[in-house]
């Protein structure tokens, strides 16, 4: 079962990152800009399409449901069992960053959480003030200068890039609980993970429904609110991109 | 990714309302969002019903955002073929239409607060940087631009965790004109009934 869940599930992946070409990097130019490189749009806005669907008949009414019955705060819960499973992963990716100091947080809020915080259920290290950890890796591979690559929609993960794509298949092989042999159930961090998926969908229905449903071109909104919101993680986002107010043409509005 | 974050806070960007003779450091930026919260959750407690309260969101938008500079951004290279009646009734449909959009969602904002976490000039505006915690889910950065382009403390954007709101509108604008073929009245015959 394990070996199963493993292989096949990244496989889609997989194929949607070997069919990406080169990883070109955008200069900051093209990144002060917002310019999106997306080659392969006609076959993204298939993917797009056929994600539609599942969320429209599948995960939007599960996410519904499940926020329904489950009261707010298990939810939370839930999504914190989540996090704190992808924590030794984080403390790996750190190291390979080179940022050492991330690592021991990471595994620092693996710890107390797991132990303090029945198993991974609460967040006592927040209490403790010990910061949020978030990486993953695809910021790895930014770190060591590849480029983002081109604009992928994965079917069931959704937007994506080249770089990310390829940081979520190793990822997914590389997170030491996948090998953890007396876990309590096999492939837990991955339940867990759509788990806490499920519950994202749920508690922000309304803004992915305005994006989803109520754009006129939701492919291109998803794109773009994806691409800048991870440029921003990523600490890409160019100061003074703005246009300059004084220089754009306001007669007549 | 904080999608839902982005939207949530452009109800904070629309009624951020620079004050006559606003000073713009942090504790009179600070002092304006605390007020800001404030207008948004006196116009959800009023209890008014869905338009009145949009009409009211309409009102603080005109007042205190640059529209016409939001509306020429949004309208994009468009707008170099469009005619002066045109740009302005489409001034006067986005602002509706951003007010229908982002004041259904004000009401997710009750219980929330804004935190001022810094103000720096960057070439002839001010970036206000701050902090949303919003009941239920983590602290998320929000940042607004702020002009007197207008020849009056005005604000003319608004980022969320890095998502440019006018460059998303813009986006979506496009997309409405491009369903339109490209006729502009329609456009403007259509955002009015959008959001």
């Amino acid at each position: 079962m394990k070996m199963k869940m493993r292989a096949t599930l990244p496989a889609l992946m997989l194929i949607a990152a070997t069919l990406v070409s080169a990883c070109a990097k955008p200069t900051s130019e093209q990144l002060s800009e917002g310019t999106i490189a997306d080659p392969n749009e006609q076959r993204n806005r298939a993917v797009h399409e056929f994600n539609r669907g599942v969320d429209r008949f599948a995960f939007r009414p599960a996410a519904k449901g499940y926020v329904a019955i489950v009261p707010p705060d298990m939810v939370t819960s839930f999504g914190l069992f989540a996090e704190n499973l992808s924590m030794p992963g984080q403390a790996v990716n750190s190291v390979l960053q080179g940022n050492f100091k991330q690592a021991g947080i990471a595994l620092s809020r693996f710890a107390i959480n797991t132990v303090f915080g029945i198993g991974g259920l609460g967040d006592p290290a927040s209490d403790f003030n010990v910061p949020r950890v978030d990486t993953d890796f695809g910021e790895t591979l930014h770190v060591w200068g590849v480029g983002e690559g081109s604009y992928v929609e994965l079917p069931f993960f959704g937007p994506s890039t080249a770089r990310d794509t390829t940081g979520l298949v190793v990822d997914f092989f590389t997170n030491p609980l996948g090998y953890a042999k007396n876990t309590p159930v096999d492939d837990i961090d991955i339940y867990a993970e759509v788990v806490r998926r499920l519950g994202d969908r749920g508690t922000y229905s309304d803004t992915v429904d305005s994006i989803l449903y109520e754009s006129a071109d939701s492919y291109a909104q998803a794109r773009l609110i994806y691409l800048q919101n991870r440029r921003f993680d990523l600490g890409q986002t160019s100061e003074n991109s703005e246009i300059d107010p004084f220089e754009l043409s306001t007669e007549g509005f | 990714m904080n999608r839902r974050n982005f939207l949530l806070s452009l109800s904070a960007g629309l009624a951020l309302a620079p004050a006559a003779g606003w000073a713009l450091d942090n504790a009179g930026a600070s002092r304006l969002i605390d007020t800001l919260v404030k207008d948004i959750n006196g116009v959800i407690e009023s209890g008014k019903g869905e338009t009145a309260m949009f009409r009211e969101f309409e009102r603080i938008f005109a007042r205190y955002s640059d529209t016409s500079y939001i509306a020429a951004y949004a309208m994009g290279v468009e707008a170099r073929r469009a005619s002066n009646s045109q740009k302005k009734a489409f001034s006067k449909a986005f602002q509706g239409y951003i007010s229908r959009k982002y004041g259904r969602r004000f009401r997710e904002f009750i219980g929330g607060r804004l935190e001022v976490t810094g103000v720096k000039k960057v070439k002839k505006w001010y970036e206000v940087d701050t902090v949303a915690y919003l009941q239920g889910q983590a602290p998320f950065k929000v940042t607004f631009l702020v002009s007197d382009r207008s020849g009056q403390d005005r604000f003319f954007n608004m980022y969320i965790e890095g998502v440019n709101l006018l460059l998303t509108e813009r986006t979506e604008i496009g997309a409405i004109i491009d369903r339109n073929k490209g006729d502009i009245d329609k456009t403007i015959a259509q955002l009015k009934t959008l959001g």
